[in-house]
């Protein structure tokens, strides 16, 4: 669940001045979904296509230049669904096979592989976009990409005060601690809940008033656009290039 | 769950993303209309709110602790269209930023996190609200039922994906069973921690609760209060009883698969398989004991789950459109 | 940079569901670039005064004019360009990802677009003293960086009047005086809400006393501050050793 994020938005990206942080962020997203979607369609027996993608993904590491251990912690967001692939050989149906003196399910074992090739690839590429990418610049390339205004706008002001909120909260369970209060049991929860209820309401409140200083500074309903940069054809060419050559690698594959 | 890239199958993963993109597009849209231009600021600020509240490490037992899913309080707190796009937007973030969640799995992870909850909670606090007495009290034990039956539907969709889509060769009855069984004990903790927190605002700003639009301001003054420690082990109760019966369909206990069928006359013939293979995923059908009975839970959780949600939906526009002409 | 006169007659408001007037009556009129702090009581309507002057409350009873402009609904536009309005949370007014995008937001939802844009947001962070700040994130800002850029964001809009409710809350010894020399050098009309009687001293030279929701004293500041009894009428004190006589 989402309780594991070690960091909270503002130490997404990673600053930085290699080639992947100097993309446009428009082209790094469509790069990344249209590989993402790749992978996720290869069949998994294809272990060369396999193997070519988890170059490419080392390419990719290694070009945002930010260390592999970032990518590692990143990864850890994995974790849950990397043990229930590997419970699934014990526990999966079909023709099984001995290994060391365990019956293990052929097909889980095809499974798990399944699952922590697509997901650990799947994870790298979003890791590396969302390092690379400051938050301003990702919601500039979105709205480019059509998404709508509104969405976008929601999207920034939740990434805005994420921070503010989780701040908040932290103060509050700061002096539930330092008056005793160390819950363990459900029905210990009561503080935190209330606090939780606390926290809503002053939200709202504060959107309340956000809402009157975008009135006071001539707000519509309509967000102002955004500076109309855009990704040149050449930028285009060049990340294309990911998502093309993975489709290549899977076509070659199936073929 | 967030559940990473592949694994679901890529039609499920396809289709459920048109389902979600669909259901997005018109939660923008209405929205729109239901908060007008405060949308961008209270969306925004009560998707920061279910984020930081999905992080809070709630006490469950002995010290381990849980997270908060927080569809149906969306839903009751800010009407089911916008809690169903509040907590879509905070799938999509995850997904994007923290790599919570795979891009290709967005379609399925916003199903089962955000419409399948919100909109499912919503219809599930809508009706138990009609046997709750009409107070704050009420709108409280009604709104953490609901969170409850809204984490089980959640688990329930997920399974029923599992059939269509599976990866790995496990059973649906297993998936289901272990699904729902442990998402009843998920449920607990989310029932007791929404109405803890409905219960918090509804002390002090009771006009910022949706689902309690409809009292007066009598009525809200009314302050029977429901125990708390009763509420939870009426809630355990409660789940367990839930659980048992739910384990009794999907328990690989032949003699009790075996018994329900032979009784229903649902015995399994050769040539039966032929429903499985077209649609189902071979992985989720195959060691069943009895297709049939596995289909038709498959197919009772399915209908629950549509109509609940459709359910939702439908009364959501209902009171929409009444409100537009009120 | 222009400024513009205010005025406010007999303005009246009850805030719904209340069973008592916010304000009554409250009269009011300020001459083009002055400086008046407005002090009182917590609760004495003050706040709700001033969010009459961009709109933000529609008036009930009573007229307010900014300039030649009256304060509504068919003009809103206008008097949010007018009005430049500073309030006490500085996260309420920093809601973009960058400050960049927070200072251009004004400006933009009046139409300006482009390198004008960029530039406008360039000299008004300098204006303000924070330049080189543009691509920040807000939340990362200090008290005072955060109030300065907070003050930016409606300076772009070259507004005619300013208004700032509790400037120098929070700050700290230095942040308050870099506030207040920029204040200083602005040139707008002002109308500053405060607790902040010093600040009122240095930078107004007319202050006015709102209690129960009407203006009950008006003045020149050195005059109103003397008065003692007066001041502590409406809960109001100086700071212990602070002799305004003596400055």
């Amino acid at each position: 669940m989402a309780g594991a994020h070690g960091s909270t938005v503002s130490r997404l990206f990673v600053p930085g001045n290699s080639q992947m942080h100097r993309l446009s962020p428009e082209a790094k997203l469509i790069a990344v979904v249209a590989v993402v979607a790749v992978i996720a369609m290869t069949p998994r027996r294809e272990m060369i296509a396999f193997a070519l993608y988890a170059l490419g993904a080392w390419a990719v590491i290694a070009t945002t230049r930010i260390g592999v251990l970032t990518y590692l912690k990143r990864l850890s967001v994995i974790i849950p669904f990397v043990m229930f692939a590997l419970i699934v050989p014990f526990i999966g149906g079909g023709e099984s096979v001995r290994v060391l003196g365990v019956s293990l399910s052929v097909d889980g074992l095809w499974a798990t592989w399944n699952i922590l090739a697509k997901a650990g690839l799947g994870a790298t590429m979003s890791i590396a976009l969302s390092a690379t990418t400051a938050v301003p610049e990702l919601l500039h390339g979105m709205t480019r990409l059509k998404v709508p205004r509104l969405l976008v706008a929601i999207i920034a002001f939740m990434l805005r005060y994420i921070d503010v909120l989780v701040e908040q909260l932290g103060r509050m369970r700061r002096s539930m601690v330092a008056r005793g209060h160390d819950p363990r049991w459900l029905w210990q929860v009561k503080p935190i809940a209330s606090s939780a209820g606390a926290l809503f309401v002053r939200s709202y409140e504060r959107g309340e008033r956000v809402h009157q200083a975008m009135l006071a500074r001539g707000y519509t309903g309509v967000m102002p656009t955004v500076s109309e940069q855009r990704a040149s054809t050449k930028e285009w060419l060049t990340v294309l290039l990911c998502p093309v050559g993975a489709a290549l690698v899977l076509i070659m594959a199936v073929v | 769950m967030h559940a990473p890239d592949g694994f679901l199958e890529p039609s499920v993963a396809v289709i459920t993303a048109v389902i979600a993109f669909v259901a997005v597009s018109a939660g923008v849209r209405y929205a729109g209309r239901e908060l007008g231009d405060r949308q961008v600021p209270l969306a925004g600020v009560a998707a920061a709110f279910i984020f930081a509240a999905q992080m809070v490490n709630f006490p469950v037992a002995a010290g381990t602790t849980g997270h908060l899913v927080g569809g149906a309080l969306a839903a009751v707190l800010l009407g089911p269209w916008v809690g169903m796009l509040v907590v879509s937007v905070v799938v999509l973030v995850q997904a994007v930023l923290f790599a919570d969640g795979g891009l290709t799995a967005l379609g399925y992870n916003t199903l089962n996190m955000a419409i399948v909850t919100a909109f499912g909670g919503w219809a599930a606090f809508v009706l138990l609200r009609k046997l709750m007495p009409d107070t704050s009290a009420g709108v409280v034990g009604a709104g953490a039922v609901a969170a409850g039956i809204s984490v089980v539907l959640s688990a329930a969709a997920f399974s029923i994906e599992w059939l269509f889509g599976a990866t790995a060769p496990v059973a649906f009855d297993t998936v289901f069973g272990a699904m729902v069984g442990v998402h009843v004990l998920i449920g607990i903790g989310e029932a007791v921690i929404t109405g803890l927190v409905l219960s918090a605002v509804m002390a002090s700003r009771p006009d910022l609760v949706r689902g309690a639009a409809h009292l007066s301001a009598d009525e809200l003054k009314v302050t029977s209060r429901v125990g708390f420690r009763p509420f939870v082990i009426g809630s355990v109760f409660a789940a367990v009883v839930v659980g048992v019966v739910v384990s009794q369909f999907a328990a690989s206990n032949p003699d009790g698969l075996e018994r329900v069928a032979i009784d229903n006359g649902f015995e399994e013939s050769a040539t039966d398989h032929a429903l499985a293979s077209i649609w189902f995923s071979d992985y989720a059908t195959a060691g069943i004991s009895n297709e049939s009975v596995s289909l038709a839970v498959a197919g009772v959780a399915g209908i629950c789950i549509t109509l609940l949600v459709g359910g939702g939906v439908v009364s959501a526009s209902r009171s929409a459109r009444r409100r537009q002409t009120a | 940079m222009s400024a513009s006169s205010i005025s406010v007659r007999e303005l009246g408001f009850r805030y719904p569901g209340e069973h008592q007037d916010a304000l009554r009556g409250l009269t009011i009129d300020v001459n083009a670039g002055e400086r008046v702090a407005v002090l009182g009581p917590n609760g004495s309507g003050k706040t709700t005064f001033v969010m009459h002057l961009n709109g933000l409350l529609a008036t009930q009873s009573g007229e307010v004019w900014i300039g030649d402009t009256p304060v509504v609904e068919s003009n809103l536009m206008e008097v949010r360009r007018l009005v430049g309005a500073v309030f006490q949370d500085a996260d309420d007014q920093l809601f973009m990802s960058s400050v960049r995008e927070d200072v251009a937001f004004g400006p933009a939802n009046l139409g300006i677009r482009g390198a004008e844009l960029g530039e406008l947001v360039e000299r008004t962070l300098e204006r303000v003293g924070a330049a080189g700040y543009a691509d920040r994130n807000p939340h990362h800002l200090s008290g005072g960086e955060k109030r300065r850029v907070a003050i930016a964001t409606v300076l772009s809009m070259d507004p005619d009047v300013l208004i700032l409710d509790e400037p120098t809350s929070g700050l700290d010894p230095a942040g308050r005086r870099e506030l207040i020399d920029l204040l200083s050098s602005l040139t707008q009309t002002q109308l500053i809400v405060t607790h902040d009687l010093p600040l009122a001293l240095q930078l107004c030279d007319r202050s006015v006393i709102v209690s129960d929701g009407c203006v009950v004293a008006d003045g020149r500041t050195p005059e109103l501050l003397a008065n003692v009894d007066l001041l502590a009428e409406h809960r109001l004190e100086l700071p212990l050793g602070f002799d305004p006589s003596r400055l």
